[in-house]
């Protein structure tokens, strides 16, 4: 599949297009059909989010999965401080990113 | 397309078209002339006294050769226009005029008022260099 | 240590005055990212991998405690809670909110800081020494030296568009402790004949896709021409340097390719016009910057005597220690590199901690070093123990300095949206294979550095040991390089040969110690016995086929 990501102007955190707004959880991505190209657009011009962009994932079992170990680190947080990543409580919570 | 120039000084604007540097050297009459980036503005100075224009292409603002192009003409006694064109953005005026530039044509059009103010940036300058501003350095050590 | 006068304050305060109508501009939609972009990496504001990161300039790698006890407050009131020394003596906040960083600035701008030129294509903050004014061997303090280029880089209006970025480093002794000639430009302060002092410029070296020692283009430039004869060499490079290839674009690349001995010639044919401009600030300048650096009241008769009946703090002593040119004093270095750490990090806590300690024990002065670390440089002997102390109190006493634990790391991509391979987890592993400091120390000095791409930040072209993370088809992969040195003795490191799964590599390290212990001889470093015996024995041990594992 394909989803839309960016990140927050404000705040810089990572978001993910939902159909109808930004979620902070990959798991919350949609697939991001034909008409990506006209969501980001209108989605830049509202100066909420920025450096959008359309990226592969899959849809697993346990949610959605971006295809590049990047686009993964960005969606947990940074492995080697997961005390400030989305699973704070999971200690091998970085297993997912490899 | 709006043209635009916003142009600081006080003598009769030069009506004839720039060429290139290439066409300047065969033509004895021209006096105007047009920097490209990779042009050497070195080329230039046996004949400043006949130049009243010169124009320094910015074909991307990120491109900042044409700087040191003008620097080298003023730093020479050239006294005629001084002209960026091109990609020429509100938040590198002030860099420019500090490199000699004295009049500005810029692909987006920028108002008087912004420019005056993006002029006006920088309290005090570090480095001394062809706009007359005296550097930080000389005004603390006054001769 | 230098402080602002009222022109160097209406400087900063002009900048942040000026980002912040930027940042106004851009979250009201006047200026598009594109355009905003260029504009906050001239204060050195990434978006990142999960957030804004701000690089706060640190020049010459100096602070005083005011000024460290406000970084590790804008750790606690902006960021989460901790920051991260550089390669290049900066620091680095990674949770950065947009709307926050005009107030950052601002709050920066009371001690007389900022983040200027830390990012972009100008010249950058100017790196130095990290025992300038405190280390025996030198021949002046460089500082008023990089002082004078701080103000001469700072919105240069000629510079600010070079063809890529630039980095100036100065030193004033023969030891080399800031990697000088992997520069764009690397001066060393020499003496003449005469007595005077003057300028050895290098240009053109560097690290990156392609790195190169850079070559002698002055033996001598007086010290009074100094600011002439780089606007020379930049102007040249910001003329001629390319542009075409932004991985061709660096100054290494046009030296390399006029050659050297051009590339001096027109620098030359440039500097004797600009000597006729008269850009130079006088010797008034250069003696007023210098009344800021003069030497701190050391206590004359101080005792060099010391207690080291406590084993652990002899340890610290032994390695982290260093000699002062003052009896009785001390350069600390508080190595930032604990056992399974993250090299470079510190909490709020520890820079608060380790501005109270300079405030109290080192004439109020802190330095951080191009290896991450923090030096406290004016320290009496009689303190060290106190000091000791409270830093191992704090897990800020690792005894590893210039050790195999002591490893350069870049964020890689647990931070840095250019990474392709993550550097920390890495460096965390290798430094948990090698706890033992007995074994540390048995293993001397190894120099260890990681990047997580080939840009370099972590240095690995100059590692003893060097290991460059890829991306090997969406996963991640790091060769290996042996021989890299930075110093007098400045090297580049070899490949071994095939990369190596993170696992792996630790593994490949680790029989390449095996592989110098073997063979060194008497007081031989790891870099040494490389040089002596050459890559073929660490090749073999390294990818020798695993005997099946009964």
């Amino acid at each position: 599949m394909k989803i839309i990501t960016a990140s927050d102007l404000r705040t810089g955190d990572v978001v993910w297009w939902t159909g109808d707004g930004w979620s902070r959880h990959v798991n919350d991505a949609v697939e991001a059909g034909e008409h990506a190209e006209a969501v980001i657009a209108r989605e830049n011009a509202k100066q909420i989010v920025t450096d959008t962009q359309v990226i592969e994932a899959t849809r697993t079992d346990e949610g959605v999965r971006p295809a590049h170990i990047k686009d993964r680190i960005r969606a947990l947080g940074p492995t080697v401080r997961l005390d400030l990543s989305l699973k704070p409580a999971d200690p091998a919570a970085g297993n997912w990113v490899i | 397309m709006v043209e635009q120039n916003l142009r600081y000084r006080a003598d009769e604007p030069v009506a004839d078209p720039a060429v290139t540097v290439d066409a300047f050297a065969d033509q004895s009459n021209a006096t105007a002339v047009r920097i490209e980036p990779g042009d050497d503005a070195r080329l230039l100075l046996p004949h400043l006294d006949r130049i009243a224009l010169v124009e320094v292409n910015f074909p991307a603002y990120t491109d900042g050769r044409g700087y040191s192009a003008a620097r080298i003409l003023r730093e020479h006694g050239y006294a005629g226009e001084l002209r960026a064109v091109g990609d020429v953005l509100l938040d590198q005026l002030s860099h420019m005029r500090r490199c000699g530039f004295d009049s500005f044509a810029p692909n987006q059009p920028i108002s008087s008022e912004a420019a005056e103010q993006a002029f006006g940036t920088w309290p005090e300058v570090y480095q001394k260099t062809v706009d007359g501003r005296p550097a930080i350095w000389a005004k603390r050590h006054p001769a | 240590m230098y402080q602002y006068d009222q022109y160097d304050r209406s400087m900063v305060d002009a900048r942040v005055a000026e980002f912040r109508g930027q940042v106004e501009r851009r979250l009201a939609g006047d200026l598009t990212e594109d355009q905003f972009k260029p504009l906050r990496l001239k204060n050195g504001l990434y978006l990142q991998l999960h957030a804004y990161m701000l690089r706060v300039a640190i020049p010459y790698g100096t602070l005083n405690s005011r000024q460290m006890r406000l970084l590790g407050d804008i750790a606690d009131k902006y960021d989460r809670g901790y920051g991260h020394f550089t390669t290049r003596q900066n620091i680095q906040y990674n949770w950065i909110k947009l709307s926050d960083a005009p107030n950052i600035l601002a709050e920066l701008a009371t001690v007389e800081m900022h983040a200027i030129q830390t990012s972009g294509n100008c010249i950058r903050n100017t790196t130095s020494d990290q025992f300038a004014g405190a280390a025996a061997d030198e021949l002046t303090d460089p500082r008023p030296y990089a002082e004078l280029l701080r103000q001469w880089s700072t919105f240069h209006p000629e510079f600010d568009y070079l063809p890529r970025k630039f980095k100036i480093a100065i030193i004033a002794s023969e030891t080399d402790r800031a990697a000088m000639r992997l520069h764009d430009i690397g001066i060393q302060l020499v003496k003449n004949d005469a007595g005077e002092i003057g300028c050895k410029f290098h240009a053109g070296g560097g690290m990156g896709r392609t790195p190169m020692i850079a070559p002698v283009i002055a033996e001598f430039v007086p010290a009074l021409q100094m600011i002439s004869y780089l606007e020379a060499c930049l102007r040249v490079y910001n003329r001629y340097g390319r542009r075409d290839n932004k991985y061709k674009a660096r100054i290494k690349i046009l030296v390399h390719e006029i050659g050297a001995a051009e590339y001096r010639r027109q620098v030359e044919e440039e500097f004797a016009h600009i000597l006729t401009l008269g850009l130079e600030p006088p010797a008034e300048e250069l003696e007023r910057i210098k009344g800021f650096f003069e030497q701190p009241g050391f206590e004359v008769g101080a005792s060099d005597e010391l207690d080291l009946s406590d084993p652990d703090f002899a340890l610290w002593v032994d390695q982290n220690v260093h000699a002062h040119k003052q009896p009785g004093y001390a350069i600390v270095n508080i190595s930032l590199k604990p056992t399974g750490g993250i090299p470079g990090d510190a909490t709020a806590d520890q820079i608060r901690l380790m501005a109270d300690l300079a405030r109290d024990h080192s004439f109020d002065e802190l330095r951080v070093t191009h290896a991450q670390n923090i030096v406290l440089p004016h320290v009496k002997k009689a303190d060290l123990y106190g000091i000791w102390q409270k830093l191992d109190e704090a897990g800020l006493a690792a005894a590893n300095l210039d050790l195999i634990g002591d490893i350069i790391a870049c964020p890689g991509l647990d931070y840095c949206a250019l990474a392709n391979a993550r550097s920390i987890p890495l460096a965390q592993k290798i430094s948990n294979r090698f706890a033992d400091l007995g074994r540390q120390r048995d293993l001397g000095e190894l120099k260890l550095k990681i990047s997580g791409c080939i840009n370099a930040c972590g240095h690995h072209h100059a590692g003893h040991i060097g290991i460059l993370g890829v991306d090997k088809k969406g996963v991640e992969n790091y060769q290996l390089s042996l021989g890299g040195c930075e110093g007098a003795d400045t090297s580049l490191g070899q490949i071994t040969g095939p990369g190596f799964s993170e696992d792996g590599v630790v593994d490949a390290v680790e029989k390449a110690t095996d592989v110098y212990l073997a063979h060194r001889a008497e007081g031989e470093r790891f870099v040494d016995t490389y040089r002596r015996i050459g890559m073929a024995p660490f090749k073999e041990a390294i990818y020798a086929k695993e005997p099946a594992h009964g």
